[in-house]
């Protein structure tokens, strides 16, 4: 069974955040509401346009652990951030 | 050094105005995301999968040592302490928020630098020869010419709203050293058989989809005919090229379509019009944009110093580089110097905060303070006395960047792949990292000699897997990251575009297909003076082919 969550990037600085279930942004994956079916919700966070930029669903199937996981790498980087240690000397 | 006049700094602070302004609008909501979108790429400001990143123009690599720490304090002030050089002798910023670029942009003025059309449908930063002016082998500097370009097409009305992006590449040496013939128009500048100085002009080439060796337009054009001669191949391509769809609308498609001679023809139908008019540079302003670059008066020092010699004989770290990263200076007791931005597991072209300022600091101590960005994604010192190679290494040494790896496998072109791009399949960087822990030891990567090994993470070609001996495209299957293998690519004057070697590989098993690939090639050379590329062209793809086959 796979559900979705919406994510975007912050307007301000181009963070990564995911839709609460309170209708807020968050940095956090932790807090990423999951939804059934998230176009009324893309559709509301949409209209937020001094907030976010490029709205949009990724699916997520419950992995062994009982974690919710997207299905494409693409998506698990964009999660959890670059794979490689960036800042060499810092 | 090229500085800016009045004419430039009006122009550079007046678009930090319009760009402060228009991310002002934006954060208020005046302007939609769609609104602004064409606006922020114009001032390289692109949205990618983590966050805002910034690129900032380095117009032909040129880069003073004031300049690389204002790099380090942008990298420091808005970003996470470091920054990554392109492949368009550019730097580019992964992290900034939107809300300070007006403020790094204003900073970069400070020192003559900007992001003005590093990105978007416009003519993108020329790029050239890290080592001209110093280069023994060439026949002019092609900086000022580099410099005429530069000013002719920044903010030209005419051209800010290209079909596609337009690079343009400018060399001058016996070999090239900038890939001209991948580029939308390529120059190489050349001596007739009377003497004198011309340009042999390459038009359509690029990487890509659809990969493509620049193809001659002309042989020799007198050099104060450059400009508007230029401007006649940008009117046809700005008429003709396709607008209705991304993926066929570079020049390169435009030229497929016409064929070079009828595309020669509708060009030079439009050059008559502009031929002697006032697009041409008029003699003055070549001889005034000429006085920047007149060749530095450089102290006399000794030629093949004892205290060198005897280090190259004693210390094979040492004699490695040298080998390796030093070319030869049209003044005797002078080297031109690559300092590679590749240590073993290291990422291709990043560079900390703290790195900047110590190389900005041995460009002063041992290079008259100048830098340059390299399109291989390394930094040159183009001019230091023989006498103090050792002292630098050592330098180089402290930093962990003194590796003597240039030009040889670990020196890869890595594009930033889908750890920071949104429009990757699968990532490039812990390839690399992979690949070079592999091939970490110096005397392996001697052995195998001048090979270059590209990696990009998708089509787009960023990472210039087309143009390497042995490149590596990342692909999507399925949602996960798969690599195609491609075998002799050549980014030189004997430019080919390389073959792909058959299926794709999974992340677990390309490195091993990389090293099939060089252990195919140890086996089939003739000797060590026969280079990867030439081994590749005597006997082809097919034992290549055979040996991965095998190897699966």
């Amino acid at each position: 069974m796979s559900k979705t969550f919406v994510t975007a990037n912050r307007l301000t600085d181009g963070l990564v955040v995911f839709r609460t279930a309170d209708g807020a942004w968050s940095t956090a994956y932790a807090d990423a509401a999951l939804y059934d079916d998230s176009a009324a919700e893309v559709a509301a966070a949409s209209s937020e346009a001094t907030v976010v930029v490029g709205v949009y669903a990724v699916e997520v199937e419950q992995a062994e652990d009982g974690s919710w996981q997207p299905l494409t790498t693409r998506e698990r980087i964009r999660v959890l951030g670059p794979s490689i240690a960036y800042q060499r000397s810092a | 050094m090229y500085r800016y006049d009045e004419f430039d700094h009006a122009v550079v602070a007046a678009r930090v105005d319009e760009f402060s302004s228009q991310v002002a609008r934006r954060l208020s909501g005046e302007l939609t995301e769609e609104q602004f979108r064409p606006l922020r790429l114009m001032n390289g400001v692109y949205l990618q999968l983590h966050a805002y990143m910034l690129r900032v123009a380095i117009p032909y690599g040129q880069l003073s040592s004031r300049q690389l720490r204002m790099l380090a304090h942008i990298a420091r002030t808005y970003d996470k302490g470091y920054g990554h050089f392109t492949t368009r002798q550019n730097i580019q910023y992964n992290w900034p928020q939107l809300c300070d670029i007006p403020a790094a942009l204003a900073d970069l003025a400070s020192v003559e630098m900007h992001a003005i059309q590093t990105s978007g449908n416009c003519i993108r930063n020329t790029t050239s020869d890290p080592f001209a002016g110093v280069a023994a082998d060439e026949v002019t500097d092609p900086r000022p010419w580099a410099e005429i370009i530069r000013q002719w097409s920044t903010i030209h009305p005419e051209f800010t709203y290209l079909p596609r992006k337009f690079k343009i590449a400018i060399s001058a040496g016996e070999e090239d050293r900038a890939a001209v013939a991948f580029h939308d128009i390529g120059i190489r500048i050349v001596r007739n058989d009377a003497g004198e100085i011309g340009f042999k002009v390459l038009v359509g080439g690029g990487m890509g989809r659809t990969p493509r060796v620049g193809r001659v337009i002309t042989e020799f054009l007198n050099p104060t005919e450059l400009l508007g001669y230029l401007e006649s191949i940008l009117r046809v391509y700005n008429l003709h090229g396709r607008r209705d769809n991304k993926y066929k609308a570079r020049i390169k498609i435009l030229v497929d379509a016409l064929g070079i001679d009828e595309f020669r023809r509708q060009v030079e139908v439009e050059w008559a019009h502009l031929r002697g008019s006032e697009v041409e540079v008029p003699a003055s302003e070549i001889e005034r944009i000429h006085s920047y670059f007149v060749p530095r008066e450089l102290p006399a020092r000794p030629e093949a110093p004892a205290e060198f010699l005897a280090a190259r004989q004693q210390n094979a770290a040492f004699a490695r580089w040298v080998d390796a990263n030093i070319i030869n200076h049209r003044v005797p007791g002078y080297a031109g110097v690559t300092i590679t931005l590749k240590p073993a597991g290291g990422i291709p072209g990043d560079v900390t905060a703290d790195e900047m300022d110590a190389i900005a600091d041995l460009a002063d101590r041992f290079g008259f303070s100048e830098l340059r960005a390299t399109k291989d994604q390394n930094l040159v010192l183009p001019s230091v006395a023989q006498e103090d190679l050792l002292p630098l290494w050592q330098e180089l040494v402290s930093l962990s960047l003194a590796e003597g790896n240039h030009g040889l496998i670990n020196d890869m072109i890595t594009c930033p792949g889908l750890d920071y791009c949104a429009l990757a399949n699968a990532r490039s960087i812990p390839l690399a990292q992979e690949i070079s822990t592999r091939f970490a030891d110096l005397e392996r990567q001697a052995n195998i000699g001048p090979l270059t090994l590209n990696i990009s993470g998708c089509i787009n070609a960023c990472g210039h897997h087309h143009v390497a001996n042995i490149g590596i495209l990342g692909v999507d299957k399925h949602g996960d990251e798969a690599y195609q293998l491609v075998i002799g690519g050549d980014a030189r004057d004997s430019a080919a575009v390389a073959q792909i070697s058959g299926p794709g590989y999974s992340q677990e098993k390309i490195v091993d297909a990389v090293e099939t690939t060089v252990n195919t090639y140890l086996a089939q050379r003739t000797g060590a003076e026969e280079t990867f590329i030439e081994t590749f062209r005597r006997i082809g793809l097919a034992p290549f082919k055979e040996a991965l086959n095998a190897a699966r």
